[in-house]
């Protein structure tokens, strides 16, 4: 019960704040935002006006990813920053339980992502807005952002180490946004690309979101975002015990 | 010589020292990303995969082959360093309680913040070249040899043109608050208005009039048509128009320190957030 107080306590804390964080208002708003513009332009140009919709889908998950890698890959660096981190690792509450709500607030806001996105198309462009599934659509969403969350909370436990990880962060933006199917189908990739598409969880909630409104099977695409989900929760909770115990002897834990 | 010909000399070179000297430490001293764990993930690894995933979608949406793309990708990658290099190199200044020591200095003003351009404009020009490099290894992407030199001066002129751009937002930091988020918000944008990814002719009048005065665009422009065989000539009016607007940029950008520094003595702002 305590735990659960803990998460939803920080969650509810963690998503007030980033919401009013202008930066975060810019990845989770104003990028999908963008990048969907461009989708959509390079679509109407191209050609394929008819998947535009498939495009507003694509940008709000990407707005779901991009504010979870800032947040995770922030998560750690801000602590240090303000000079709480060794605070928050000395608490008597385990030190995941402290970084899960954090990474979990920043996918959640990613709703704004979504929300702003489809609207957007909808006003602007007049893309049509129809779910075909609507109750495996309100179940993909969370999922999408529990999964992500949770792989926000497998960065931000390797990113103890790494003083730089904004830059990481940084880097890894791209790359999860082209193998992930989100708005460049996976079978236009090279085929080496695929296996690391698998273990990402966007990769199935894109395809979760998008099977969901368009029409498909979502269920089993929602299973394996959960499960992955589950899969770096393990993981996480692993390296940050870990990373932790090595930050603490080398005593650079608050080091900048 | 006569001593007023001394005067001269002295402040020819006091000029040059604050310029290319004073420049580089600036740069050295101000620019967050510099180091290499940093600069590498940032400025040279995260535009590879751009330019990459738009030459993807390129293929998806069927718009324009992949050549397009790494033109239009690896030149406005430059702004990766123009824009927030740009406004690091001024705007900085304010963050870490600088400005005022800075401007109590008789140095000379054009010396003291263009010259910060110098080395934003060759880091650029790095980003700018690895972006090519890695288009054409990984993508289709074959430019005629004979076109590399002209291809090589349209990325200089472009880079310079938008570093004008990047000092100008750089500037507004001597004023605003959190300039780092406009630094972003311009920087992004460049994918939309300035025919990085979308032909002008594809957007909306009002986007594509804004497009054309803001670097890059007409850069953008001329490389793509040497890349696909055209001369430097027949480009020439693009490439002036490119160095036209970064002259403008560049006239902005100073006219705005000089105007913010005025304001920020008079009303004891220079500072204050």
């Amino acid at each position: 019960m305590r735990i659960i107080r803990l998460i939803a306590v920080g969650l509810a804390f963690h998503v007030k704040s980033l919401t009013l964080s202008i930066f975060f208002l810019l990845t989770s708003v104003f990028m999908p935002l963008l990048v969907a513009t461009v989708a959509y332009y390079m679509f109407k140009a191209g050609g394929k006006p008819g998947t535009l919709f498939y495009a507003s889908l694509g940008a709000s998950v990407y707005g779901i990813w991009s504010s979870t890698l800032f947040g995770s890959g922030g998560a750690i660096q801000w602590q240090r920053w303000q000079g709480t981190l060794e605070v928050l690792v000395s608490a008597p509450a385990p030190f995941v339980l402290v970084v899960l709500p954090l990474t979990l607030a920043t996918s959640a806001i990613g709703v704004y992502s979504l929300v702003s996105t489809l609207l957007w198309g909808r006003l602007v462009f007049g893309i049509p807005f129809t779910i075909e599934h609507s109750l495996a659509f309100v179940v993909a969403v969370p999922a999408t952002i529990l999964g992500l969350g949770l792989l926000g909370l497998l960065f931000a436990s390797t990113f103890v180490l790494y003083r730089h990880a904004n830059a990481l962060s940084n880097m890894l933006e791209w790359p999860v946004l082209l193998v992930t199917g989100m708005l460049v189908p996976l079978s236009l990739l090279p085929g080496w690309s695929h296996p690391i598409a698998w273990v990402l969880a966007p990769t199935w909630g894109v395809r979760a979101i998008r099977e969901a409104a368009l029409g498909g099977t979502p269920w089993p695409d929602v299973g394996i975002t959960v499960a992955l989900g589950a899969a770096y929760l393990a993981l996480g909770v692993v390296c940050l015990r870990y990373f932790e115990s090595a930050a603490r002897k080398r005593a650079t834990l608050s080091l900048t | 010589m006569s001593v007023e010909a001394e005067h001269d000399a002295g402040r020819v070179t006091a000029f040059a020292r604050v310029f290319f000297v004073g420049g580089l430490i600036a740069y050295r001293g101000l620019f967050n990303w510099i180091r290499p764990s940093m600069y590498i993930p940032t400025m040279l690894i995260g535009p590879v995969f751009q330019i990459l995933f738009f030459a993807y979608l390129g293929r998806y949406s069927g718009l324009e082959d992949d050549a397009f793309f790494v033109v239009g990708n690896a030149v406005q990658a430059s702004a990766m360093s123009a824009v927030f290099a740009g406004t690091m190199t001024i705007a900085n200044e304010r963050n870490f309680q600088t400005l005022s020591p800075l401007l109590a200095t008789p140095a000379n003003r054009f010396a003291l913040f263009m010259g910060r351009a110098l080395p934003v404009i060759a880091s650029g020009l790095l980003v700018s070249a690895w972006g090519f490099v890695m288009g054409r290894l990984l993508l289709h992407f074959h430019p005629p040899l004979a076109s590399v030199p002209a291809l090589a001066l349209v990325t200089v002129v472009s880079v310079t043109s938008c570093t004008a751009f990047g000092l100008t937002i750089g500037s507004v930091g001597m004023r605003a608050r959190d300039v780092f988020m406009s630094a972003n918000i311009a920087y992004y944008l460049m994918w939309l208005l300035c025919g990085v990814n979308i032909p002008l002719d594809a957007l909306p009048g009002w986007l594509s009039q804004i497009g054309r005065l803001l670097p890059l665009t007409h850069g953008i422009a001329a490389g793509r048509e040497i890349a696909g065989g055209a001369s430097l000539r027949s480009a020439g009016g693009l490439v002036w128009t490119e160095l036209g607007i970064g002259a403008a940029w560049a006239a902005i950008a100073f006219t705005l320190v000089r105007w913010f520094e005025h304001e920020g003595r008079r009303r004891a702002s220079l500072e204050t957030y």
